[in-house]
């Protein structure tokens, strides 16, 4: 690195560097990757305050607040994170703000981590607001601290749009200077501008037009976007990570780089146009760019030869525009497939495994690692849709089967999916007299972002003590008569729990609460690992269909089975990886043929 | 040696990608280069294939490496090498741990584990080395070091002295894992200089 200020930061690491040094006061965001570790980093800086919100319609209304407060304040959250938090996004952009306020969208083209891949861009069409879009951790950093200026100067809420490549890039950033708010701290009352009732909405709305037309001029004047001058056969317009394809996939090509990529510099760009003898416009997912150029006139190329599915890459750039560049590879080898799983240990397993069992069960999935009980050997979620969806899919269910979905509609949702919005379902389910079973699988913590709290795991963000919501009273106060915890690792009295619940004639919700195995307690705790006898084993396969990754399946011949003393029909034997195992004892439940056993029992 | 390059490094997560990658990283901008960095979040923990794409060069653009142009491939995990068959070309260099992790369907018993995986690799003509970095770590006094070894072995492919990764693992790793580091360093460079 060149220099002292130089440092080697992930772009959510650089943002929240940038928060800090663009002088936010309060930050709030509900985890989802790939924007978790921005809150997580900016809750280490001093003079922040900072929370996990339970959702993220909760997280912007509290960085709203602050705004209006007059200080500067950041809403995180990834791409479907928005559509939980449009309703505020939506009046907000009326409004408008005292302190700087940015409200950050994490999209995740490819879905590397997520259930659809939408482009957010159209939000900031829609709810009529400028976006910032960076192409990697260094502009990121910049640009996050001109998000707040810009949000101040045109009393607006600034969309600022990263993508997976940007938030988990490593790269170069430089230290800053320190901002703070041009907005003083205090109670202002302007009712005219914040009580959005139909007659001063309908002023505010003119108001958000107006804004629009200076964001156009600022949009023009160069000081988000620019043009690189270069080979005038070829033009390019990009903005985000797709700009880093086009320069080293076209490094001569003269380039329009958008870093502001709503409202769109039109005059700037009929100019780049004429310029050119033909324009390209490469962007990742829809063709948001495309469209607008095209609607003002311009004739361009975009996806007509670029994907519009899943992230691109350099060569998908290049050989998109230029078919006959596409190089020969080595053809793929063909390899067993290595999907992620649930932990060895993970208490979700001992769910998951009785659902296994109950064939004539629908299970209406959630958003969490338990998503992955869909895989093979347990194959136990029949739907996932959304944070919160599983309680109302099977609410839903119930009212369309009627008497024949009695007994046989489960929903599955973690601890923190249920703080989310899987509470507002329930509580339909219950005013709406459901008959189907709720499981929470209370894990303490949102596991599948990387172990952060939420409002039933006793800890705010700084690890420090906070209230912990009881989840059985929760319940009971909306109403749900049978309520019943009952330890996961313990499959038999889950199984019985499970039945007990689908057996009876109104609404159930069973927790099943045990800790995530990657909290550190867990984790750093010396385990006492179940062990496999192997001369004991019958081969009956019970323990391997838990798909626990510490649990292996070695196969063997008739003559193998033989010569260890086996059966000849024994088709092979069950080995547990001590070092893996948790000591979860789900296995040994299992066992019938005390082939699986630990020291001192 | 290149004064350009691109690293995929790959593996089964828990295996200590993301550390090997790091010390590598700050290696190359120690010694001056631009270098970015491309990292899997999320499944990491989850025992899913994952990988880190590792630039450099005089200014980087892209995070990504292209199909057909990783220089050096350094995988953690027997089989995963040759998951990334198609990223590589007849003169990039192929690290690989020979430790084996059973993927579900050979955990489960449906399919074998491809054990001549690196057949595919070496049939392209491309150079393969071996290193059994799990025992090797377990010499220097530590098996979860593994992943430094791995380093150590890389190191000679790369244009950088053996003081620069010494002076990165005494500033980054902490204290009482610094010298278990070193010698893992050592033992792995030994492998390929």
């Amino acid at each position: 690195m060149t220099d002292a200020s130089s440092l080697w930061m992930s772009g959510n690491e650089a943002i929240a560097m940038a928060a800090y040094e663009a002088g936010v006061k309060v930050a709030s965001g509900y985890p989802g990757t790939p924007s978790t570790e921005i809150m997580e980093n900016l809750s280490k800086y001093e003079g922040v305050y900072t929370e996990w919100a339970p959702n993220e319609k909760v997280g912007l209304e509290v960085a709203i607040g602050a705004a209006f407060a007059g200080v500067r304040a950041l809403a995180t959250m990834k791409h479907v994170g928005v559509n939980v938090a449009a309703d505020p996004l939506f009046t907000v952009s009326y409004t408008g703000v005292r302190g700087g306020l940015v409200i950050l969208t994490a999209d995740d083209p490819e879905m590397h981590s997520s259930q659809n891949e939408q482009d957010n861009r159209n939000y900031a069409y829609a709810a009529k607001l400028p976006m910032l879009e960076p192409s990697d951790p260094a502009e990121a950093k910049e640009m996050l601290k001109e998000a707040f200026e810009l949000s101040e100067r045109l009393d607006t809420p600034v969309l600022f749009r990263i993508t997976t490549r940007i938030a988990h890039v490593k790269g170069i950033v430089s230290k800053g200077e320190m901002l703070s708010s041009q907005a003083e701290c205090g109670i202002e009352k302007s009712p005219a501008k914040f009580v959005m009732l139909p007659a001063l909405a309908r002023n505010r709305r003119k108001v958000v037009e107006e804004r629009m037309g200076e964001l156009k001029k600022i949009a023009e004047n160069g000081e988000y976007n620019r043009i690189e001058e270069g080979d005038k056969k070829r033009g390019f317009i990009t903005a985000g990570v797709a700009y880093l394809y086009v320069k080293e996939a076209f490094p001569e090509a003269a380039v329009l780089k958008l870093g502001m990529c709503w409202p769109l510099p039109e005059n700037e760009i009929k100019a780049f146009a004429a310029t050119v003898d033909e324009l390209f416009v490469v962007e990742e997912l829809d063709p948001f760019l495309e469209h607008h150029i095209k609607a003002m006139g311009v004739e361009c190329r975009g996806k007509d030869c670029i994907p519009n599915q899943g992230e691109l890459n350099t060569s998908i750039v290049r050989t998109s525009i230029e078919p006959d560049s596409a190089p020969e590879l080595f053809p793929p080898a063909e390899l067993p497939m290595r999907p992620p799983n649930m932990c060895a240990g993970c208490p979700h397993r001992g769910v998951f495994y009785n659902l296994s069992k109950m064939k004539d069960v629908f299970v209406s999935g959630d958003i969490g690692c338990y998503t992955l009980g869909f895989l093979p050997p347990l194959s136990a979620m029949d739907s996932c849709v959304c944070m919160g969806a599983s309680v109302t899919i099977a609410h839903g269910m119930s009212k369309a089967l009627g008497d024949a979905g009695k007994g046989k509609l489960i929903s599955v949702i973690g601890d923190s999916t249920f703080m989310h919005t899987g509470i507002n379902g329930l509580i339909n389910s219950i005013y709406n007299d459901s008959s189907s079973v709720l499981v929470i699988l209370d894990n303490r913590i949102t596991a599948m972002t990387g172990q952060q709290n939420n409002p039933a795991s006793g800890c705010n963000i700084k690890g420090e003590a906070a209230h912990a919501i009881n989840i059985e009273k929760l319940c009971e106060a909306v109403g749900v008569k049978h309520v019943e915890v009952v330890n996961p690792h313990d499959i038999k009295a889950c199984k019985e729990a499970l039945k007990k619940a689908l057996e009876l004639d109104e609404y159930a919700v069973v927790i099943s609460r045990a800790p995530c195995v990657l909290l550190p307690e867990i984790k750093n705790a010396v385990h006492n690992p179940y062990l496999t006898t192997t001369e004991n084993c019958k081969g009956c396969g019970a323990c391997v269909k838990l798909g626990c990754p510490a649990i292996s399946w070695t196969p063997m011949t008739k003559e193998e089975a033989v010569s260890k003393g086996y059966k000849e029909k024994q088709k092979g034997f069950a080995v547990i990886n001590g070092v893996q195992c948790n000591g979860c004892g789900q296995c040994f439940a299992l066992c019938k043929f005390d082939a699986i056993n630990r020291k001192g029992e | 040696m290149s004064t350009t390059g691109n690293i995929l490094f790959s593996g089964v997560g828990g295996q200590g990608i993301l550390l090997a990658s790091e010390i590598t990283a700050y290696a190359l901008l120690s010694a001056g280069y631009d270098a970015k960095k491309s990292e899997v979040h999320g499944m990491a923990q989850r025992g899913g294939s994952v990988t880190a794409q590792l630039r450099y060069g005089k200014k980087v653009y892209s995070p990504l490496i292209e199909p057909g142009k990783a220089d050096i491939l350094i995988s953690f995990e027997l089989m995963e090498t040759a998951r990334y068959l198609p990223y590589l070309h007849k003169e990039s260099k192929v690290i690989v741990n020979s430790q084996q992790i059973k993927p579900p369907a050979v955990a489960n018993g449906q399919v074998a584990y491809p054990v001549n995986a690196l057949d595919s690799i070496t049939a392209q003509g491309v150079e393969v080395v071996v290193v059994d970095a799990f025992d090797i770590a377990q010499e220097a006094g530590e098996v979860k070091a593994a992943n430094v070894v791995m380093v150590g072995a890389m190191s000679t492919f790369l244009p950088m002295d053996v003081s620069v990764y010494e002076e990165i693992i005494n500033t980054r790793v902490p204290e009482r894992f610094r010298e278990v580091n070193l010698k893992a360093f050592a033992a792995g460079r030994k492998i390929t200089d």
